[in-house]
Formats: structure tokens, sequence, C-alpha cells
């Protein structure tokens, strides 16, 4: 397939890792920030192919993993007393709220929906001008996009039974909130290929120049990660500290700039509070006053108590990068995808759940 | 082989749509099985209509169930009632029978246009002669509107046992090949690109087909040296290997080169973050052959229309048992989870 069995190539692969191997001289901690970078190099099996030299740990960039157990119970709520049609990407549904998940109120009745595109939330909302939709609008700058397209459109269009739950979130605050912490040992990240396509790269420059480390911008597929592995291995063993763009068929410095309108038109920089990390300034999006009834919270005027998070699970460490899913005493055990205590266990880029299904068992293999 | 697509049409009627009359017993449902099923479903055991079938059986036999709740009922690629037939008789060519005889249950929704029940059954119909089985008995119930999905079907279906046939897990050993005889995650992908919210243009095709006739032309020919035959259906290759590893103690190594998958379907994965591991098939399976017989087959295979994507995927090893390891397209290895839960809807 274009653009993706070319980035699968064992003989390219190879290469890397041999330049890998070769440019390593002493043991190096690298974050990958998104999720979807920590799924493929576990569904790859690329850390081991890894030299042990190079220990990579992963970072807080999964939208689902860093909702708020509040925001769970939110959506929850609306789809439960308010009869609202909610709308959610899939893997939202398993993540556990205080009480329950969105899976088990959809088996108890609610009336929720998995989608796979805000716009088809507008699209319900049209077909149900006798109810209320909601779209649980998650995601780092990748989905803030669209979701802000599904206010506009449902702005255009008149519909005035749609709104958004916003839970969106912003990469550059996470990486300071995790730099920022005095145990943490990273030295160098790849930062997330997507959220760069959409924001280019102007805001990681002054995170390279502040905390003194490498940061190169990188994709998804196996041969992208070994590439940027190998870049970032490279200034590392340079003592240089750049950003630098691996990703460049998909990623320019400025970004996309229809997207970041449509960002801008409908939200604004707010500070959220990350399951599992506390409360980050300026690390989210909220909606803007004019886009008010877009808003499911003012709209349902949702009043839901912060809720406490299951204190045996360790997510907030591990996205932090100083755990990894194995050193958790609850991984496999008593926290399972059937049976998750934290999000990172049932999110599809969740590390946890990306170590159960892919790796977590070879490791106990090697043992 | 080519979809039979017969044509039918249907007769004119004093009724449009399914009512809870027509599940009654009485008057009106004997004027929908006149008109209906048993118009199309002719044959001399059927027209007997008795209340079971007499059946002339000898030698081991194969018997087997299921049920068919699929939404959309008309879907790309076939229907729920061609599913029905096929999934029936897939289940029993898995054991290495050669499938005969079919019952064939609805539980219809009130309000169900006749002329979607008339296109099910001749798919049925249709179905029957492609896999050379007959439906010799069946029933028909029909409840309120929001009480079912349009159309439920079970079907039971009974095979004689090929003579060659020897199916068993126990005999599987270390060495062994595995083979699937086509592209994975077809159906799973197409039913998908028809569902409410989840649409997507695609020209992706349900692979439901019979597989009998492969089976017993391989079981002829390669008799006992195949240990183990599965139609890896919810759950995909992913579940049906890890069912197989565990059952059987042993380990399964997978190649991901080795994974036929037909590059829209691998787009359309790729596109929704879904693992074609993991997606529904209903027109392959998995075959467990002996290492010395396993190169042979898969030519045979190859040779059919049927078989004609047929890869060996991996094999059996009494390395890490219980547990399916992937050597991934760039030479890592992962695990192979068993799906956990659901990864979509109902999709058969």
């Amino acid at each position: 397939m274009k653009f993706l069995t070319e980035y699968r190539d064992p003989t390219v692969a190879a290469r890397y890792l041999e330049e890998i191997k070769k440019a390593v001289t002493r043991p190096w901690t690298i974050m990958e920030v998104c999720g979807g970078q920590t799924h493929s190099l576990v569904k790859n099996g690329i850390l081991n192919l890894l030299p042990k030299e190079i220990n990579m740990v992963h970072g807080p960039g999964c939208p689902v993993c860093v909702t708020p157990v509040s925001l769970i119970d939110k959506a929850i709520y609306l789809a439960e007393e308010k009869g609202v049609i909610l709308g959610s990407f899939g893997d939202m549904l398993r993540v556990p709220g205080s009480g329950k998940s969105l899976l088990e109120a959809k088996a108890a009745g609610a009336d929720i929906r998995i989608l796979y595109s805000p716009l088809e939330a507008v699209k319900l909302a049209e077909q149900h001008p006798d109810r209320e939709v909601v779209f649980f609008a998650v995601g780092f700058e990748t989905t803030a996009p669209a979701n802000a397209l599904s206010v506009l459109h449902a702005e255009k269009m008149g519909l005035s039974n749609y709104s958004i739950l916003a839970s969106h979130v912003r990469v550059p605050p996470a990486i300071r909130a995790v730099m920022d912490d005095p145990e943490s040992r990273i030295e160098a990240f790849l930062a997330a290929g997507h959220v760069c396509t959409i924001m280019g790269t102007g805001e990681y420059g002054p995170l390279v120049e502040e905390y003194g480390i490498p940061m190169v911008v990188t994709g998804f597929e196996p041969i992208d990660l070994l590439q940027g592995i190998l870049m970032t291995v490279k200034q590392l063993e340079a003592g240089e500290a750049k950003l630098e763009n691996q990703y460049t068929r998909m990623v320019r410095p400025a970004g996309n700039a229809n997207a970041m309108d449509a960002i801008f038109q409908v939200f604004e920089i707010t500070d959220r509070s990350w399951r599992g990390m506390g409360e980050i300034p300026a690390s989210g999006y909220r909606v803007r006053e004019p886009y008010a009834a877009y808003d499911a919270t003012r709209k349902f005027m949702v009043n839901i108590a912060e809720a406490p998070e299951n204190p045996e699970c360790i997510s907030g460490a591990i996205m932090k990068g100083l755990a990894k899913p194995l050193d958790c005493p609850n991984f496999g055990t008593k926290c399972k995808p059937e049976t998750p205590l934290g999000a990172p266990m049932v999110s599809s880029e969740g590390a946890c759940a990306a170590y159960y299904n892919f790796s977590g068992l070879l490791a106990e293999m090697d043992a | 082989m080519t979809k039979m697509n017969l044509q039918c049409p249907m007769p004119k009627l004093d009724f449009d749509t399914i009512n809870l009359g027509h599940g009654s017993g009485g008057k009106l449902t004997n004027q929908l099985l006149d008109s209906g099923v048993f118009s199309v479903l002719k044959n001399d055991l059927l027209d007997q209509r008795h209340d079971g079938a007499i059946l002339e059986l000898s030698g081991k036999t194969a018997f087997t169930t299921d049920s068919f709740v699929i939404s959309p009922v008309f879907f790309p690629g076939g229907d729920i009632g061609e599913l029905a037939v096929n999934g029936t008789v897939n289940d029993l060519a898995m054991c290495g029978a050669i499938p005969r005889y079919l019952s064939l249950a609805f539980i219809l929704e009130e309000g169900l246009p006749m002329t979607e029940f008339w296109d099910i059954l001749v798919s049925i119909r249709n179905a029957c002669a492609a896999a050379g089985v007959s439906v010799v008995t069946g029933d028909t119930k029909v409840v309120e509107r929001g009480k079912g999905d349009k159309v439920f079907v079970n079907t039971t279906g009974v095979g004689t046992v090929h003579p060659k046939a020897e199916i068993d897990i126990r005999r599987i050993m270390p060495g062994d090949k595995i083979i699937v005889s086509g592209q994975l995650a077809a159906h799973g992908m197409a039913i998908m690109s028809v569902r409410e919210g989840l649409e997507f243009e695609s020209q992706i095709v349900s692979d439901t087909q019979p597989l009998n006739h492969l089976v017993k032309d391989l079981l002829d020919e390669f008799g006992n040296n195949i240990k183990l035959l599965r139609d890896p259906t919810r759950g995909g290759v992913g579940t049906a290997l890890n069912e197989m590893a565990r059952d059987r103690d042993l380990g399964v190594h997978l190649e991901q080169r080795a994974l036929p998958i037909d590059p829209q379907v691998a787009g359309a994965c790729e596109l929704l973050g879904l693992d074609p591991l993991y997606v529904a098939n209903e027109g392959l399976f998995l075959a467990v052959v002996s290492g010395a017989a396993a190169g042979a087959m898969v030519g045979a295979m190859q040779r059919t229309d049927t078989g004609r994507h047929a890869r060996i995927i991996g094999e059996f090893t009494d390395q890490h048992p219980k547990k399916v390891v992937m050597t991934s397209g760039i030479g890592g290895q992962r695990i192979v989870n068993m799906l956990i839960g659901e990864q979509l809807p109902r999709i058969c």
C-alpha cells in the first residue's frame, strides 16, 4: 500500500537498527510523547530490537487516558439523565468513570453511539431534531479541528440541538509538566508527528532551548520511529539539543493554517486537569463564549463533582515516564482490559494496553 | 466459484409487510408459509410439511447450530439469508463433514417488508443450491415491532463426516503448519463500511461463501494430514489461533508478512484503527496440516477459486505454550492476544 508498505520495509528497518547500534555508546532515556507511537513501537516489536542502552519511556499523549474521571461521569450523566444521544469515539467507551463506563451505561439503556467523526454527530442532530445530540470531543490538537468544524457546521445549518462536551488537551504544556517533575530522567523527546502536522513546530523550539533537550518530530510507522530514534541518538551522542523534523512528508514548520483557524475560532486556551497528572496550566481548550450554545457543559449546566482517581492506578507515573506498565503491581493481575483500574489499560493509545496486548507476556516469556 | 444469483420475482400477495398474525400459527401463518417459505425452498422432505423431517443418515454424523443477528440485514457482498446457510454449512465442513440438511428458523420483526423477506428467502435458496444442502424443517415466529431487528435467523445442520477425516486437535504436533484459505477481514470491514455512523465509501464486499466443496476436495486428497479446521468468524484469525494454542497447550508462531489481506481492506483497517487479525471472516478457514503435506496442500488450494489466496501463515511450536507470537513485518516480535470484548458492534 502506498505510503505504508515502504515504511514497514524489513531491509530498511534492519539498516536503521544497525546505525542506531553503531551510534550508541551509553544509556539514554527517550520519551515518545504520543500513545500512537507507543503502540507502534510495541506492536511492531521495535522495543525488543533496539539496543539495550536505549530506554524508551512512554509519554502522556493518550487523550483517552488523560480525560478526567469527572468528565466521563458528565458524559454518562448527559446520556442517562438528560436523555441526549451521546456520540463518542469508540475507545472512550471502556474507560472507567467513578461509577461505571460509557459501555456499561450503554448496556443499561443510555443512547450512546460509537462514531468515527464529529460530523457524523452533526448528521445525527439533523436527523433527530427532537433530540439533543452531544459529541464527546476528546483529543489533542489533532482532533480539535474536526471538533471545531462540527460546531461551525452545526451553526451554519442552524442546528440548536447539537453541542460538544469538550476535553481537549495540548501537548507542549504536557511536555513541560513531564520535564518539571523533579524525578524526571528524560533526556530527549520524540514529538508527536500528527499534532505537529496541525500545529507546526513553532511551540517546540522554545522547549528545546529551555530544557536543553533534543526533540525530533516523528511519525508512526516502524521506519519513521527508527529514523526518529536514530536522529535523537545522534544528537544525544554529539551533546546537541536541536529541534529536528523526521516526519517531513506530513509536518510543515508552520502547520496547517486552516485547521488552526478553525480551532481558534471555536476554542480558547485554558487550564485543564489531566487524569493521573493533575492540573496543568494552559494545557487545554475550552469553547469560546460566542459558541457557548454549543458547549454541553454550559448548555446543560452540568455540575458533577471532581471524582477521585483509583489510588491503585499508577497511570500518572507511567505518563510522566517515571514508571513503565510492568512496574505496576496490578498489571495483568488486578488490572486487565476486562477489569481496568485506569484508562491506559483500555485506550487504544494507552501504554498499559499496548504492553498487555502485544508485549507484556513476551517479557514474561523472556524471564 | 462464482456466486449464484438467481432472480425470482415475488408473487402478488394480500399483504406487503409482516404482522403479528403471521406468527399466530393460523391462517395468516399458512399464507406466509405457502406463498413464501414453501414456494421458494421446495424439496421432497420440506414439501411433506410435517412437524419435523425424517432423515436417512449413516456413519459418523456432524451436527451444529448457529444464529444470525447481523445488522444491516443486506450488506455489500451478501445478506443474512446467505450468511445463515454458509455459516452452518461451514461449521459442518470444519468438522470434516459433507453438509446435508439444514433446519431454518426465523424470528421476524413486525413491519418487515415482505419484499425483503422474499429476497432473503431467495438468497437462502441460492446459497443452499451452491452448497448442495436442503432446508428440510423450520419455524417462523413474529415479534412486536421494536423487539427484534428486522429478522433473526437460526440454522441447524447435519452432515456426514468424510471417511478420511480425522479432525482432532489432540493430533496437532509441533512443526504442523497453519494455512489460511483466503484474505483476512473482508466480512467485518464490509459490514463496518455500511454501519450507521461509520459509513465509508469502499468496494469491500463480504467474503461469505460455502467452504464445503474445497474442504471435501482437500480431504479426498490429503486425508488425515489435515488435523484441524476452523472458520475464524467473530474474533477473527487472532482469536481462533489463541483458542487452538490454549486448547492444544502448544505455541503458535505467525509471520505477519505471510498474512493475505486485500490492500483495500488493509487500508480501511488502518484508517479505523482496527487489527485485521481480530476482524470477522465468513468465507475462509484455517487448516492445521502436517508439515510434510502443507506445501502441496496450499498449492492445491491456490488452484481453486475459493482458495486462490491461500497461504501458509505460521506453525505450531513447543516454545511459548498457549501463546501466539507473531514476527512483525520488520522482524520484531509481538504477542497476538485473544480479542477482549468487542472490537465493533454486532457483526455477524
